[in-house]
């Protein structure tokens, strides 16, 4: 129901994907009135922009936000899209969340008193908002995708959805991220030939010394690191999601695996050139960097074990294989040659802010903030990666960041906030 | 870690590149820069090419001196071995980058390099630039860089810093990338 008169609320969360829920609840608690607009259903992305076959990277004794669990029988497992979506529909229902669906927002502006949010719906007025629309609302492509032949077919990763929807013939994936290694393996496995192209990566092993790597990485502290203990926060916003897949089955998702099926792995896509796709000559250190990168963790983990021994024993050290890179490996590709029918973008998402009408993009249109506190008084955004903790990224490290925006958003509604040395509220 | 004690020299200063960084990050137009060379035909395939003014912090720069460098083929191609040939210099090129950054990026991890040395060797088919073979390219089919590295730091640590000097390195993207090359005549 359209209503031209603007309304009036304190709080105005955007998005109903977990970390507007987690934040949902927190202002609940703390009786603050607000509501939560979603363009489409509870958990939206996952029901639209996900592949058919995608299970979380985090199993689910992991999977908490505020006052909810997870409470099935299979504590070590993944879940995969339709329970993820059931899960977090469940919180909205059980946290009893304020959501408005069907409500997209077209427009944050700053007023005398606050914001002005215009929806499809309506427009309401508030004196805070929590931009909750995630980081992943548009893919990331390259340039050199405007150079393709019209007769190569281009997916993203949020289009696809499985093999089935891909011509019959090779495929390139541009992105060995987790995504792009689960969909090489799941493409190679439809009878398509599959190249890898690899950039800058984060190897894991899924399992280490008998544990889940996330279980490790929680209580060896990693994923409570903040801030103040990362040299370069902009880095590790930017860092691509593990290789990592939600199984316990065939648990190991790496480029080894990957060349042991017969995919080809090439280097970073560089550029298309007169029907070739050209491919860096980097190849090999991006695997040696990602290589060592995780024996650095392994090596942090070791040491933690060693201070922290449990009551079942760890199982003993593992390293895993180097990154087997041919001696020289494939730097273009004709794709007419090559019978190369599709190309997939595997390379990552960024933020649609096209509707945030309000100067505090940076350079590069990200929302300048200090651990989720924007630079606009009664301003904030959750559920980007690393907002304030390393497990800002995953599911159950939206508490946290509920609970310390809602905190400063109180203070600010009660008018109790100090503006901080660096300017931000 | 956040903070690097610093307990090695390389000879770096790394808190001026740290300042770079910063300035840059507020004045991105500083960080433009533009390097040139002009080349002077000479005999033969002998050419001189001369290095001294480059761009950048916003203005015209200046080395501190004129370099010079000859350039022509060797005598087994009936030439005169004036001077290294172009493909030479690109190996020059890329060692010197991967050698400064090694140094560089020692010095901000507080690791004391003792000596490095870079051996490269690229191959090339001749038969490319010859015009006797279409499918043999021009260039090199390959570059192997080996580093012998003596430092005080751990055989991982030393990997690392190799690995994170090729991630940094000009010449080594310009090498490993398609890098475009406009040329107009008169």
């Amino acid at each position: 129901m359209t209503n031209n008169n603007p309304h009036t609320i304190d709080t105005i969360v955007i998005g109903a994907g977990h970390a507007g829920l987690a934040v949902s609840y927190c202002l609940t608690g703390r009786s603050i009135d607000h509501l939560v607009f979603e363009r489409g259903e509870v958990a939206n992305s996952w029901r639209n922009e996900r592949w058919d076959s995608l299970k979380l990277l985090t199993p689910n004794w992991q999977s908490r936000l505020p006052g909810y669990s997870y409470r099935g029988e299979n504590p070590d497992g993944y879940m995969d899209v339709k329970e993820v979506i059931g899960f977090i529909e469940n919180y909205a229902l059980h946290s009893k969340a304020p959501v408005q669906t069907s409500t997209t927002v077209t427009s944050l502006k700053k007023t005398s008193r606050g914001y002005q949010v215009v929806t499809n719906r309506g427009t309401w007025n508030c004196r805070s908002v929590v931009i909750a629309s995630g980081a992943c609302n548009l893919p990331s492509i390259p340039r050199a995708a405007e150079t393709l032949p019209d007769n190569v077919q281009q997916v993203t990763s949020r289009e696809y959805r499985n093999p089935e929807q891909l011509k019959q013939g090779g495929v390139i994936i541009v992105g060995a991220s987790s995504t792009g290694l689960q969909l090489a393996e799941e493409i190679h496995r439809s009878g398509r030939p599959v190249t890898i192209a690899v950039g800058e990566h984060v190897r894991l092993p899924r399992i280490y010394r008998g544990r889940d790597i996330q279980w490790w990485m929680d209580a060896a502290g990693i994923l409570d690191e903040g801030q103040s203990d990362i040299d370069d926060i902009n880095r590790v916003r930017r860092l691509p999601s593990p290789q990592l897949i939600g199984s316990r089955k065939h648990p190991i998702l790496d480029l080894n695996v990957m060349g042991d099926l017969g995919i080809q792995l090439v280097g970073r896509l560089m550029a298309v050139n007169n029907g070739v796709v050209q491919f860096s000559g980097s190849l090999k250190n991006v695997c040696a960097l990602a290589d060592l990168k995780m024996n650095r963790l392994l090596k942090v983990i070791d040491e933690w074990a060693v201070q922290n021994p449990q009551t079942s024993e760890y199982a003993p050290i593992e390293r895993f294989e180097p990154t087997r890179v041919d001696e020289t490996p494939c730097l273009g590709l004709n794709l007419a040659d090559n019978d190369i029918k599709t190309i997939i973008w595997a390379t990552g998402y960024r933020p649609d802010y096209s509707w945030l009408d309000v100067p505090v993009l940076d350079r590069k249109g990200m929302i300048r903030h200090q651990g989720g506190v924007a630079d606009s008084p009664g301003m904030y955004v959750v559920g980007l990666p690393f907002l304030r903790h390393r497990k800002s990224s995953f599911l159950h490290g939206a508490e946290d960041d509920a609970r310390f925006i809602c905190e400063h958003l109180d203070s600010f509604l009660n008018g109790t906030t100090r503006k901080s040395e660096n300017g931000f509220y | 870690m956040s903070e690097v004690i610093n307990t090695s020299n390389n000879g770096v200063n790394v808190d001026a590149l740290l300042g770079a960084r910063e300035a840059f990050t507020q004045t991105p137009e500083a960080a433009q820069f533009k390097w040139r060379t002009s080349c002077t035909w000479i005999n033969g395939t002998h050419s001189r090419s001369s290095v001294e003014g480059y761009f950048g912090l916003g203005a015209e720069q200046s080395h501190r001196k004129e370099f010079i460098f000859d350039s022509d083929h060797p005598e087994i191609f009936a030439s005169e071995d004036n001077g290294v040939t172009p493909n030479e210099f690109i190996l020059v090129a890329l060692a010197s980058c991967l050698t400064a950054g090694i140094a560089t990026i020692a010095e901000h991890r507080g690791i004391q390099l003792n000596s490095v040395k870079a051996t490269l060797e690229a191959g090339m088919d001749l038969q490319g630039v010859l015009g006797v073979d279409a499918d043999v390219r021009n260039g090199f089919d390959g570059i192997k860089v080996h580093f012998d590295i003596d430092a005080d730091a751990s055989s991982e640590d030393i990997a690392a810093l190799v690995a994170q000097s090729q991630k940094r390195s000009a010449a080594f993207d310009i090498v490993t990338n398609p890098t475009n090359v406009a040329v107009s005549v008169n």
